[in-house]
């Protein structure tokens, strides 16, 4: 039998933590905040590590369930508390609680000077809470909640700094756009519960396995389609995706934390998590693939033209979002989680290390102010090679073993289309990174900051005022440094082999005394030995095509650097319609939110509103006071009129009491 | 014979004395008309038996009440009633209303009495309609000891409200 | 021989004065008289019922009344003495400060 975690606790600890600081911290001083909100982040972390050590020493059999409380029990539906570990919600379980607690680490640094301290921590800790509750949860119902939650936290952070109107909008365009995916989502559920009854997670599986595979439409493809909506509002993908470049406005450690190593892989664990639905519905996978691939392109051409440091990495992580839905439409889930995971350590690397960029610079966003920075800030200039590198796809980082895991699935198992596309993107990725490598790190500084001058950057308020570019304190630099490691080291985790047992068709239970490693499962995805050298000759394209990306921002960004202008201005067409990223914004707004809010102005405000509700509810007002008014003549004052009514009444008593009398 | 005619002439009194406490346009001679009806009334009690109201009648309400009242009359040197506008509601509703009401009951008395016809004599014979102050006493202190107690606290409280309510303004009000 | 109902009569016309005289005139003072004619008329038709019904609780009942009507005119007349303090006037049509 397995021993009791009390997995419950994991999310709780945050939920305290977001709780003290939320309703305290006003009073706190900030180190007493920053103290709760890492306390109660690390003790998350360190017990997920314990539930770790026991998972990869053999001894738990997983998958393994613990029920907290029941909590609906209506009529045939039953949906509980109640958590659900396997080797997937581990990985999630490690990636979410570490790199959550690094970047707590390095908010305390990056946030002191910041208005609004305590409210950080305190939605940082509740972002913390509703995610664990999404990759512990044994339900969809459960995970659901985090859905939402991780959906209100990112609306909270995201509008962190709600004086400035920039900041609300971009809240609120995540949330609302996040609300379309979750209408698929809940569609997604309806259907499971009326097949199914239940939103259990095994007895979803137990359902789906009695059902054949589909060949063309079915019940199956259309819950596989609607969970891809919601994925694609959560992990933005085309076409819900226009929320995280706006997401940029919030403070850059929560981009790094929510829209780059977590909230956004949500979608990703989720299709994962439903695996066994996908698996019977080829269709579903087709659309999956389908929309990764196009979105990881997409977004990758929107990258090379932007000038905000923060809103290449933005696209960038739409681009590597698509590459994990591809290796998922490929079937290759393990890939994809891997990938998940190699990209939280590089990815939250880099939002962190421009993070201290900005910090340096005191709130200067645009690369085109940048330049020559890699004397003058150093640790930085080191953490963001290790981190651009490790995106590029070169080997020996964390990035290629997981990009090029999933190109090789995608190549075997997938048309070859899809891989030719991945295999551009791994160029364009490549590109763009160095492109801002180059563009931050070397050549001349183009800014207007002198070292010992008091840089006052724009409403951020970075301007400390120590004097000009100066590199971030060690609070930030050492998580750093741990993501620099884990986005060199990261790739030599055998994370797919590890998954495998979850994603085989065939038994799920690993036995105990097997742990990690390789696990003899009937089912699982294996290689034919003859493909060994397509493999290499694969793997020879891939970091063909990111050192090719580096080559040409070398040329184009360090040797010429006046060629990039002279390029644009030769297809000024297509460069401009990329760099306004294809317009999509200006289509929607046009398409669906100008006639929305016609409709809103017009019909419902107007009409029903102003017209309907607020005339009745005015009239009767009116009504009332034409009644008082009338009413009022009787209190005139004069004893007179009073007696008169006095008398008058009397009478009609009396003479309605003879009249009784009589009859 | 003679009882009915003292009814009638006593009554005429007193009704000559209310409508004339109508007529009249000053206090003091509404005052006037008014000790007139009690006095009156005086004697109509004494036609029902009732020898220790009429008493209290003359000694209190026409004694001292309306004493009172001229006192009062004299100290504000009340003038004559100046025309103003009056309520419409009052001429209206309430003259018309109260004479009918007054009408209706003066009807339905007379519809439905089979009230007895009574004598003086039977009366003052009666024990149980002589209103002898022997007997008024006893009730008083008997059965109706309660509401006796009762009203002399009301009446405590009275002259209280009366000499709060009547004094002089204070010192400290003098300068209007 | 005097028929009761006659008594009641009486004390009907009598307080239908009152209340007549209640509502026409306009001097406080004779405001307040007409509610002791009113009072006079009802303690008549009190001693007429005890002596029709032999229950002499009429006339002590009569007895309270006056008391009580004692009591009124005493707080009655003051409250008109310090109206008249402060209106100057004893004309009660003036006397409408509570007029909305």
């Amino acid at each position: 039998m397995n021993p009791n975690f009390n997995l419950w606790v994991i999310p709780v600890l945050a939920l305290t933590g977001a709780a003290i600081n939320g309703l305290f911290g006003r009073r706190f001083p900030k180190q007493v905040v920053a103290a709760v909100g890492l306390l109660f982040t690390g003790a998350a972390f360190l017990w997920a590590a314990r539930v770790a050590l026991a998972v990869f020493s053999g001894s738990v059999l997983l998958p393994h369930t613990e029920l907290l409380a029941s909590w609906i029990r209506s009529g045939s539906f039953h949906a509980d508390f109640a958590f659900y570990l396997d080797q997937l919600s581990m990985v999630m379980l490690l990636v979410v609680t570490g790199v959550g607690f690094l970047i707590h680490v390095y908010s305390v640094g990056y946030m002191w000077e910041e208005g609004g301290f305590y409210r950080y921590f305190s939605y940082l800790n509740l972002f913390m809470f509703f995610m664990l509750t999404l990759v512990l949860a044994n339900n969809y119902l459960l995970m659901f909640i985090g859905w939402e939650g991780v959906g209100l936290a990112s609306y909270l952070l995201i509008g962190f700094f709600f004086l400035r109107d920039s900041a609300a909008a971009a809240g609120k365009k995540a949330f609302i756009t996040n609300r379309i995916g979750d209408f698929g989502f809940l569609i997604a559920l309806f259907l499971l519960i009326q097949k199914f009854g239940s939103l259990d997670f095994t007895t979803v599986a137990e359902g789906v396995g009695k059902l054949p595979t589909e060949a063309g439409f079915g019940l199956l493809t259309a819950v596989g389609i609607f969970l891809m909506v919601g994925a694609c509002g959560k992990s933005a993908q085309i076409p819900l995706y226009v929320w995280l470049p706006d997401a940029m406005e919030g403070p850059t450690p929560v981009s790094a934390l929510i829209h780059a190593a977590t909230m956004v892989t949500a979608g990703v664990y989720m299709v994962a998590r439903s695996h066994v639905i996908f698996d019977k519905a080829p269709l579903a996978l087709a659309v999956v693939a389908i929309i990764g691939t196009l979105t990881a392109f997409f977004a990758a051409t929107i990258g090379i033209t932007q000038t905000d440091i923060k809103r290449v990495l933005a696209y960038s992580t739409v681009s590597q979002l698509g590459y994990m839905f591809m290796a998922c439409g490929a079937a290759a889930y393990a890939a994809g989680v891997f990938h998940l995971m190699t990209h939280a350590f590089f990815k939250g690397l880099l939002f962190l290390g421009s993070g201290s960029v900005i910090h340096a610079l005191s709130g200067e966003q645009d690369m085109r102010n940048m330049g020559g920075l890699r004397k003058k800030i150093p640790w930085t200039f080191a953490v963001m090679t290790a981190g651009t590198v490790a995106i590029a796809g070169i080997p020996p980082f964390a990035g290629f073993w997981s990009k090029d895991e999933i190109l090789w699935q995608v190549y075997s198992h997938g048309p070859k289309i899809l891989w030719a596309l991945g295999l551009l993107t791994a160029f364009i990725t490549s590109f763009y990174m160095f492109r801002l490598w180059f563009m931050t790190f070397f050549g001349e500084y183009r800014g207007k900051l002198e070292s010992g001058d008091h840089g006052h950057g724009d409403a951020h308020g970075h301007g400390h005022g120590h004097g000009g570019i100066h590199e971030s304190p060690m609070i930030m630099i050492v998580p750093l440094v741990i993501l620099a490691l884990l986005s060199i080291g990261g790739g030599f985790i055998k994370a797919p082999e590890f998954l495998a047992p979850v994603f085989a068709t065939g038994s799920v239970h690993v036995e105990a005394g097997h742990g990690e490693g390789a696990a003899k499962v009937e089912g699982a995805v294996t290689e034919a030995p003859e493909s060994k050298s397509t493999e290499y000759w694969l793997m020879g394209f891939s970091v063909g095509a990111g050192g090719l990306g580096l080559l040409l921002a070398y040329l184009l960004y360090h040797r010429r650097p006046e060629l990039p202008g002279r390029i644009a201005d030769g297809i000024s067409g297509l460069y401009r319609t990329v760099a306004s990223k294809y317009y999509v914004d200006e289509i929607y707004n046009w398409m669906l939110i100008a006639p929305l809010i016609d409709v809103s102005r017009r019909w419902l405000w107007r009409g029903v509103d102003q017209g309907g509700i607020d005339t009745v509810v005015n009239d009767g007002a009116i009504g009332a006071r034409e009644v008082g008014e009338i009413a009022r003549h009787m209190q005139s004052g004069n004893l007179r009129s009073y007696a008169g009514w006095l008398a008058a009444g009397a009478a009609v008593v009396v003479a309605y009491m003879v009249w009784l009398g009589v009859r | 014979m003679l009882h009915l005619l003292l009814f009638l002439i006593f009554g005429a009194i007193c009704v000559a004395g209310a409508v004339n406490l109508l007529v009249q346009r000053h206090p003091i001679q509404s005052a006037l008309s008014l000790i007139v009806v009690m006095a009156a009334l005086a004697g109509e009690y004494l036609l029902l038996g009732a020898e220790f109201v009429a008493a209290v009648q003359v000694i209190v309400y026409a004694g001292a009440i309306m004493v009172l009242f001229v006192f009062v009359i004299m100290l504000l040197n009340a003038a004559e009633e100046e025309h103003t506008a009056g309520s419409r509601v009052a001429m209206i509703l309430g003259v018309p209303g109260v004479t009918v009401l007054g009408l209706l009951v003066a009807w339905m008395v007379v519809q439905h009495s089979n009230s007895p016809s009574v004598s003086p004599a039977a009366l003052y014979a009666d024990p149980t309609t002589h209103g002898a102050p022997a007997t008024i006493g006893t009730l008083l202190f008997s059965e109706f000891l309660l509401p006796f107690e009762i009203t002399s606290v009301l009446i405590l409280i009275a002259i209280m409200g009366a000499v709060v309510l009547a004094q002089k303004p204070q010192h400290g009000k003098e300068e209007k | 021989m005097i028929p009761l109902s006659y008594y009641l009569v009486l004390s009907a016309i009598l307080f239908a004065c009152g209340v007549t005289g209640f509502l026409i005139k306009r001097n406080i003072i004779t405001i307040f008289m007409s509610i002791e004619l009113m009072l006079n008329g009802v303690n008549l038709s009190f001693v007429a019922f005890a002596a029709q019904w032999h229950a002499l609780s009429g006339q002590v009942f009569v007895f309270f009344v006056m008391v009580v009507a004692a009591a009124e005119a005493a707080v009655g007349l003051a409250i008109i003495i310090s109206v008249y303090r402060t209106r100057e006037t004893l004309n009660v049509d003036r006397v409408n400060l509570l007029k909305l």
